[in-house]
């Protein structure tokens, strides 16, 4: 049964989140766009603004509705609040014989409560699942972000023109993998329950049950950011794709796409699936130690395929090649999804503005354009 | 596995109780569990661990054979990058870092009773020297072993006493090709397939293991084909830069594989479409 949260209840939130132990992180302005950080305030969220998205264009502009969550997205996801940039994984100390002494280096810190992610970002994160959780290998490092994170999702209400979430089937509305999912109306939200973190917390809160005009206008809400929508993925981002690709390696746009791409990597950092790293070694300064750490990597450098003294992937073409084949295609194989949730991040933060759903529109044969 | 304590996510501590010059630049590292020999393992020939060495990093080196016993594993190592390099320093007594046994190795079930032909092409082929010392040790298991090594180079091809031991086992065929030979090049001049022919191959009972370059591999599956050796029949054993070895860093990924995991020996029907793509 939906609940329904005062706009004055947003405090009250956060309270019994940071009494529970969680940092509670939420959607603010940083740098002209909406990142995740802190949140010790309902004030601090960005209240009227609206990010205007376009190929390789991002831009926050006051918006009429003076709404807290009345923008789309920004430049992260969820992603690096669970497989993090960098971070360290094993240390190992020399001991006075010179033997090794290796020992695994699990995070420590508070547990993350994060408002304000989107249906999409909650499907990357089950893509990233899927990636690092399941399988013959566990990612420890995942695992203990994962169980370590509370998710207060919020439906969107609006979509930019780079979202295409509906033609992938991950949005505009949250269906699993959140905590509590909010959905803005006039005063404050309707709150959905998906665990029973959430269900406690909502009960803490003495929160009223949500009327049925209420949610009556919740999901003319989503439906509103669905019918925004003017973008799609060729094939609705089925499998289909897959073969597609596989089949038109030699196509003439892979060539053309390479001349516009500068492989800077933008697309891989945004992406909410992308899950390619590299490792690093830091040895201390006396050099009793080191720590072994992983940090982001993007298959659009050259030493992304690099294997004793060549590298596999030596032009931008290749590059694109690999970038989109395993994101749209070959991804299926290994993941039985597709990499691609519709966030349309890549496009946005791409600095020429290449457009993942025109190339594969080039490919395909098939309209990205939304009737 | 025999038991399941191996080190996967984390290395341990390993001593170096051997090592043999092989050539100028490749060398063998035996590995011992000096201190944990509860964490031995079982693996098979064409499987690899990822080798630690201090204060530089890891490397995927494929697993040679046991040392003395089977707390002790033998890795043939090309010196050719920064971690390589710096292994090649060690000495017997010095210590590195262990995770492993990684992937899939070649298929010694399949093999069984069968004759084996054993193509190599490149530099020292790390991955086929393990089958080759497997299948002499097991040597009842398996049928004729022939071994066809390919080098662009006459003077490219490296451990050529090996070569000669090999030949005089019982029941095994060796035979050597260089694009371009000097003078007094005991083998053939010209290219691997070539070699193909003159093995009189009983194709309906052979188990081909093929590692080397994409292209001469390729190549060789092609002629096989034509020489009527069912595609099924071939196997390889692909390299990328591994660097998790758990299928989670990205790069080793080719089209719906992880080298690493499903890898590094694939059946050639499964890696056949991309084999000679360029940039995969």
């Amino acid at each position: 049964m939906p609940y329904f949260l005062a706009y004055e209840q947003i405090n009250e939130l956060l309270a019994a989140l940071s009494a529970l132990g969680y940092r509670c992180l939420g959607p603010q302005v940083r740098e002209g766009a909406i990142i995740f950080d802190d949140l010790k305030d309902a004030d601090q969220l960005p209240w009227g603004l609206r990010d205007a998205q376009k190929p390789g264009y991002y831009r926050l502009e006051k918006s009429e509705e003076t709404e807290a969550f009345a923008w789309a997205n920004g430049p992260q996801a969820i992603k690096p609040l669970l497989f993090k940039p960098k971070e360290s994984l094993w240390r190992v100390q020399k001991n006075a014989e010179g033997k090794y002494l290796f020992q695994e280096t699990l995070p420590e810190h508070q547990p993350i409560a994060l408002i304000g992610a989107r249906a999409c970002d909650l499907a990357a994160m089950q893509v990233q699942d899927k990636t690092l959780l399941t399988g013959q290998y566990t990612d420890a490092h995942y695992a203990w972000h994962r169980q370590h994170l509370l998710i207060v999702a919020v439906n969107c209400s609006y979509s930019s023109q780079n979202c295409f979430c509906v033609s992938t089937q991950t949005g505009p509305k949250a269906t699993s993998g959140y905590d509590l999912a909010l959905t803005e109306i006039e005063d404050g939200f309707v709150v959905e329950i998906g665990s029973e973190k959430g269900e406690a917390l909502i009960h803490a809160l003495a929160c009223e049950s949500a009327t049925k005009k209420a949610l009556e206008k919740a999901a003319l809400r989503t439906q509103h950011a669905a019918n925004m929508q003017s973008k799609r993925m060729p094939k609705n981002n089925s499998r289909a794709l897959r073969d597609i690709l596989m089949n038109n390696l030699n196509h003439p746009r892979w060539e053309e796409v390479a001349e516009r791409c500068l492989s800077c990597g933008n697309c891989t950092s945004v992406c909410p699936t992308c899950f390619c790293h590299h490792q690093t070694e830091t040895p201390t300064a006396q050099n009793d130690g080191s720590v072994h750490a992983r940090e982001w990597d993007s298959c659009f450098t050259q030493g992304h395929s690099y294997i004793h003294g060549q590298v596999i992937r030596d032009t931008t073409e290749k590059r694109y090649k690999q970038w989109l084949t395993h994101k749209l295609g070959t991804w299926w194989d290994q993941f039985d999804t597709s990499g691609c949730v519709g966030c349309g991040r890549c496009i946005t933060w791409c600095p020429v503005g290449i457009d993942l759903t025109e190339e594969m529109a080039a490919i395909s044969g098939e309209s990205n354009e939304k009737k | 596995m025999k038991k399941n304590k191996h080190p996967i996510d984390t290395p341990v501590n390993m001593n170096v109780v051997a090592r043999r010059e092989e050539s100028s630049d490749i060398f063998t590292l035996t590995l011992a569990f000096s201190d944990r020999p509860e964490f031995s393992y079982d693996f098979q020939p064409g499987q690899f661990n990822m080798l630690y060495l201090f204060g530089v990093g890891e490397v995927p080196i494929s697993i040679l054979e046991h040392g003395k016993n089977d707390t002790q594993y033998a890795h043939i190592i090309r010196r050719v990058g920064r971690v390589t390099q710096g292994l090649s320093l060690l000495k017997v007594g010095d210590c590195v870092g262990l995770r492993g046994p990684f992937g899939r190795g070649w298929p010694l079930e399949a093999a069984k009773g069968k004759d084996v032909l054993i193509v190599t092409g490149g530099l020292g082929c790390a991955p086929s020297v393990s089958i080759i010392h497997f299948i002499l040790k097991h040597r009842a298991d398996y049928g004729r072993l022939m071994i066809l090594q390919g080098v662009k180079h006459s003077s490219d091809l490296i451990f050529k006493k090996q070569y000669a031991a090999w030949a005089s086992c019982p029941n095994v065929q060796v035979a050597l090709a260089a694009d371009v030979s000097l003078p007094n090049w005991p083998g053939h001049t010209g290219l691997i397939t070539e070699l193909l022919d003159q093995v009189h191959l009983n194709t309906a009972n052979t188990i081909v293991m093929m590692c080397g370059p994409g292209a001469m591999m390729r190549a060789t599956a092609e002629r096989l084909s034509t020489l009527k050796v069912p595609e099924e029949a071939i196997y390889l054993s692909l390299e990328r830069n591994m660097e998790c070895a758990m299928g989670h860093c990205g790069h080793c990924q080719f089209g719906g594989y992880f080298i690493c995991k499903e890898g590094p020996v694939f059946n050639y029907l499964e890696v056949k479409a991309l084999l000679t793509q360029k940039g995969f």
